[in-house]
């Protein structure tokens, strides 16, 4: 009985806040707009009993995921989201990789430090972090200035609003999230087989390749899946560094709910979206799964 | 520190260089004179001042504490259990769908989470309001807790559980006297996430608001699309200023409580 109560009150918590509103989502991508309010039909009205039942499955069709295919907004800004996400996960990796490798590498006492001051960017407002780059990268912003002091440049360069911003906001913001699995995935790491690797004939550059990399796969790929994941849906970075050609999805959905106040079309690209995520999030389990079946 | 050790150097500096130097320059401008933020014309304090005086900011900030404190308790409470859940229920109908739904909250897309919940609180007819935002939180909150709280409960010796049933518990005194003290530390790290998620949250509480509950992040993203303002600044430098005192005080705490922990377990262990 108790065990009961334990199981159905975050269970039936779940289902009313969880599951019902994705039903909710999937229902209303398959109908039609209207000027009502809710602003969608049908509305399912069960005292009509099962006429009215059969009705309203008969009304539902896949006319929002056709409009979808039709204009080429939608599926430009799907790509353009893989594309940015794929590249900002590249480009977190290689800046992540190198301080995560530093951080495994120093001195034990300072690593406690040093795994602290990666945490606390983390547990700080996202948007304080991303509002942060929109005074550095404006056209009299700080970098801007910095560089025609250096002489560099003679003019400003226009970053932010720019495909440019979106990325450098991307990587600062996720860094944090591709550093810690790939410490800790270096920490664990036994130095002696690196001697061994040279001790063989290795130079430390292949050294490197051959040994440490293999040993952090884990830590890369799960540091890349999550910076990957979150951003093909970001909203916050596009919409304050992103300027008119940045597509991404999160904004488009963001648009058509609140700007169009297209309802159903807006529950359609989110039902896509999820479908597009799909894919990386059972990669990413996998890859879980395995590391916890290798460690156990 | 043998290898590589210019290199690391390197990349230790240009790395926290780069995560620290905009958080800095946002700090020191706030205390910038000029309304120009990229210009720099003395120190002063007016847009502390001015931010203190500006009302919509502090009731902004008020119902933000308000929802943050309220839901990362609830949501406390809930993935505690949840966590239970999935390490101490065994096997029973729906578990990898129950799983499925702690998990899948982490990894959704912030838009899709609101707008689902906006569309379930308007098919119920509920007034959206701080009511509905707390729910909203609280839900994608819990997963988290679930998920820190379970790592713990699954390092945990189950014999001290059975220990205290034998000697007499009800299976809730056996939590509260012996669980309890044991996963604190994953509770309150818990419940810190939550309550973090929730006061920086901007997308779910966007979706799910009404004209009536305005959160500090709304109201930071709507000035801050206009444009830079010291104002705002000023404001993220009290919040910084706030997540560093909280996490350094934490680390030390927790760093503490290890110790002791440590030698109390050495003692134990040592034959009588």
């Amino acid at each position: 009985m108790r065990r009961l109560t334990l199981i159905a009150v975050p269970y039936l918590w779940l289902i009313a806040l969880f599951l019902i509103p994705f039903a909710i989502v999937l229902k209303i991508s398959l109908s039609d707009v209207a000027l009502a309010r809710p602003p969608y039909m049908p509305q399912l009205d069960i005292t009509g009993g099962w006429v009215a039942i059969r009705e309203f499955f008969a009304a539902l069709d896949f006319e929002n995921f056709w409009f979808l295919t039709t204009d080429d907004l939608y599926w430009k800004a799907y790509l353009s989201s893989l594309q940015i996400a794929l590249l900002s996960t590249v480009l977190t990796l290689l800046v992540g990789y190198p301080i995560a490798y530093a951080m495994a590498r120093a001195a034990p006492e300072w690593r406690p430090t040093l795994l602290m001051l990666v945490i606390l960017p983390f547990w700080t407002s996202f948007l304080i972090r991303v509002y942060a780059w929109m005074g550095i990268l404006s056209n009299e912003g700080l970098l801007n200035q910095f560089l025609l002091w250096l002489g560099v440049i003679s003019e400003p360069l226009t970053i932010l609003n720019t495909n440019t911003a979106v990325y450098i906001g991307i990587v600062y913001t996720y860094l944090p999230f591709m550093i810690l699995p790939i410490y800790s995935a270096l920490e664990r790491m036994d130095d002696s087989l690196l001697e061994a690797a040279e001790d063989l004939g290795c130079s430390r550059l292949s050294a490197f390749w051959l040994v440490t990399i293999p040993l952090s796969k884990n830590g890369i790929i799960a540091g890349c899946f999550l910076v990957f994941i979150p951003t093909i849906g970001e909203f916050v970075i596009p919409s304050l560094l992103g300027g008119s050609e940045t597509l991404m999805i999160g904004k488009v959905l963001w648009e058509e709910f609140f700007s169009n106040r297209d309802w159903p079309v807006a529950s359609a690209v989110a039902v896509i979206l999820l479908l597009i995520l799909v894919i990386p999030i059972i990669l990413f389990q996998r890859n879980e799964q395995k590391q916890r079946e290798a460690e156990g | 520190m043998k290898r590589f050790s210019w290199f690391n150097a390197t990349a230790l500096t240009l790395g926290f260089a780069f995560l620290y130097i905009p958080m800095i320059i946002l700090v020191v401008y706030s205390f910038n004179a000029s309304k120009l933020v990229t210009v720099w014309a003395g120190f002063s304090t007016q847009w502390y001042g001015e931010l203190i005086r500006n009302e919509e900011f502090l009731n902004a900030a008020w119902v933000t504490i308000k929802v943050a404190v309220i839901s990362s308790t609830i949501a406390t409470v809930l993935g505690t259990m949840g966590a239970y859940v999935l390490v101490r229920a065994g096997r029973f109908s729906g578990r990898t769908l129950f799983s499925g739904m702690i998990y899948a909250p982490l990894v959704m897309p912030e838009v899709i989470t609101g707008l689902s919940l906006l569309l379930l609180f308007i098919g119920i007819g509920l007034d959206r309001g701080v009511l509905t935002i707390v729910l909203a939180h609280t839900t994608f909150s819990m997963c988290y807790v679930s998920v820190v709280v379970s790592s713990r409960l699954t390092t945990f010796d189950q014999s001290l559980e059975e220990a205290a049933l034998d000697l007499g518990c009800s299976p809730f005194e056996a939590f509260r006297l012996v669980t309890l003290p044991i996963i604190a530390p994953a509770v309150i790290s818990g419940w810190l996430l939550a309550f973090t998620l929730s006061l920086d949250d901007l997308v779910i509480a966007s979706f799910t608001t009404g004209p009536s509950a305005t959160t500090l992040p709304i109201k930071i993203f709507s000035a801050v699309r206009l444009g830079v303002s010291p104002e705002i600044n000023a404001l993220s430098t009290i919040m910084i200023g706030i997540v560093t005192v909280g996490v350094i005080t934490a680390s030390l705490v927790t760093k503490q409580a290890a110790v002791r922990q440590a030698r109390e377990e050495r003692m134990a262990d040592r034959p009588a």
